[in-house]
């Protein structure tokens, strides 16, 4: 994602969705950065993806594979 | 692509799916809110995953689906007029109205234009100053921090050649009108991820305690779907009505703030009229008094005019999570996508038309 500043409503940034690239509006995630991973609806992004977040799912099913393991 | 392929993982998703075989011990109806829900779970096949005894009822979240076909007729009517250029996100198009549906206008020499955001009508509104740019701002949650925008920036930059026809909807008063509902059979909910997002999750907490229902937050691809009915189903056996969080890599309990203050600023919450569900007060977003002169419906001397629902299509009990798309005697032979009867085989988040492209109407005479 690269970032073009204007006014805090017009923040906009380059978001590359699995190689097609769009211009998306920032105003809704202020604290987004170069680099980061955005959901986007409608020419906006609403949230930032939270990475530690996203890999508990995996944490849980390993954890479940080595009980598996165990038993 | 990160944060996709992953969550599309047959592995993880066959190791969810057993050990939700483990915990299920009673039969359990659970309603996915969101159409994006609804599409995963009928293209991966996962109703076909799940144990028997549980039953996957298909909710009221295809905003396509649930706009009444006053708000379609109106649309129409507008969209006819010389001067205007209607702008519309594309599915809305082929939604049937009682004459027609919006391609038919566009047919007729309309100026009819699909556009991927708002912003971009506010733009067409720059560039065609001698024209009426209408935008038609249908949606949940999800889709209102775009609106919102797009109705403040027009005021901010003093286009009066530009106006909205709104017909916002919002989740947490539709479950309770199913919730309070005498047909209900719904004992646990998934609850829409995006719009949790823009909204967050603390108006869901009374829901769940009034009603005694577990409510899961939850994502859309198939590894989210499973855990969430998973969460849901583990509170169904507990005896738990919590709500949880399935989809926190986007979710926050408070949701999206500067979102939340925008949506405000424009709009208020007003009574709505649903497909299938009727009137329901306080079920969604009117622009507020200071937005007034981009009303649509205003500007266009519509405000009073109304339309009662067709009783050929059984759109309601399928929205109402009441019927099955299969359980119609249209489905498949007088309604498919290319010639719907109702708005839920037109939206690609309806049902009716997720189970004709992944089900087929083959499926009918065995399901």
């Amino acid at each position: 994602m690269s970032i073009t500043e204007g006014g805090p409503l017009e923040r906009a940034g380059k978001v590359n969705f699995g190689g097609i690239t769009k211009e998306v509006n920032l105003a809704y995630v202020p604290e987004a950065k170069v680099g980061d991973y955005v959901i986007v609806h409608v020419g906006f992004a609403i949230s930032i993806v939270d990475a530690e977040e996203a890999a508990r799912v995996f944490e849980y099913l390993k954890e479940m594979n080595e009980l598996e393991e165990l038993a | 692509m990160k944060y996709l392929d992953e969550y599309r993982d047959e592995k993880g998703v066959r190791q969810l799916v057993q050990e939700l075989h483990r915990i299920t011990t009673k039969p359990w109806t659970i309603m996915e809110i969101c159409g994006g829900q609804t599409h995963s779970i009928v293209k991966y096949g996962l109703d076909e995953l799940i144990p028997k005894n549980l039953t996957l009822v298909h909710g009221p979240g295809c905003p396509v689906c649930v706009t009444p076909l006053e708000l379609i007729d109106k649309a129409v009517q507008i969209a006819s007029r010389p001067e205007v250029i209607f702008c519309s996100f594309g599915d809305m198009l082929r939604v049937p109205g009682s004459k027609y549906d919006l391609f038919a206008v566009k047919a007729r020499g309309g100026d009819v234009r699909i556009v991927y955001s708002p912003m971009d009508a506010v733009k067409v509104a720059e560039q065609n100053p001698m024209k009426q740019v209408v935008f038609f701002a249908v949606g949940f949650e999800t889709t209102a921090p775009a609106n919102a925008m797009a109705a403040y920036q027009a005021r901010e930059r003093g286009l009066d050649n530009f106006s909205i026809l709104v017909s916002h909807v919002l989740v947490p008063p539709a479950m309770e009108a199913l919730l309070s509902s005498p047909d209900n059979k719904v004992q646990g909910f998934l609850a829409a991820g995006h719009v949790c997002t823009v909204m967050g999750f603390t108006e869901y907490v009374p829901i769940a305690r009034k009603y005694k229902v577990p409510i899961v937050v939850t994502g859309f691809e198939p590894l989210d779907i499973i855990q969430g009915i998973l969460m849901c189903v583990k509170q169904l056996e507990e005896g738990r009505f919590e709500v949880e969080n399935q989809y926190a890599r986007s979710v926050r309990e408070k949701g999206n703030v500067p979102a939340q203050e925008l949506i405000r600023q424009v709009f208020q919450v007003v009574p709505r009229r649903w497909r299938g569900l009727g009137e329901i007060p306080q079920s969604g977003l009117g622009l507020r008094a200071e937005f007034k002169e981009l009303d649509a419906e205003r500007r266009f001397g519509l405000a009073d005019f109304s339309v009662e629902e067709p009783a050929e299509c059984m759109a309601g009990a399928v929205l109402r999570g009441v019927k099955k798309p299969r359980e119609c005697a249209a489905f498949g032979t007088r309604c498919t996508p290319e010639r719907p009867l109702g708005a839920p085989m037109v939206s690609s988040e309806g049902a009716c038309a997720a189970y004709f492209r992944y089900k087929g109407v083959e499926a009918k005479k065995h399901g």
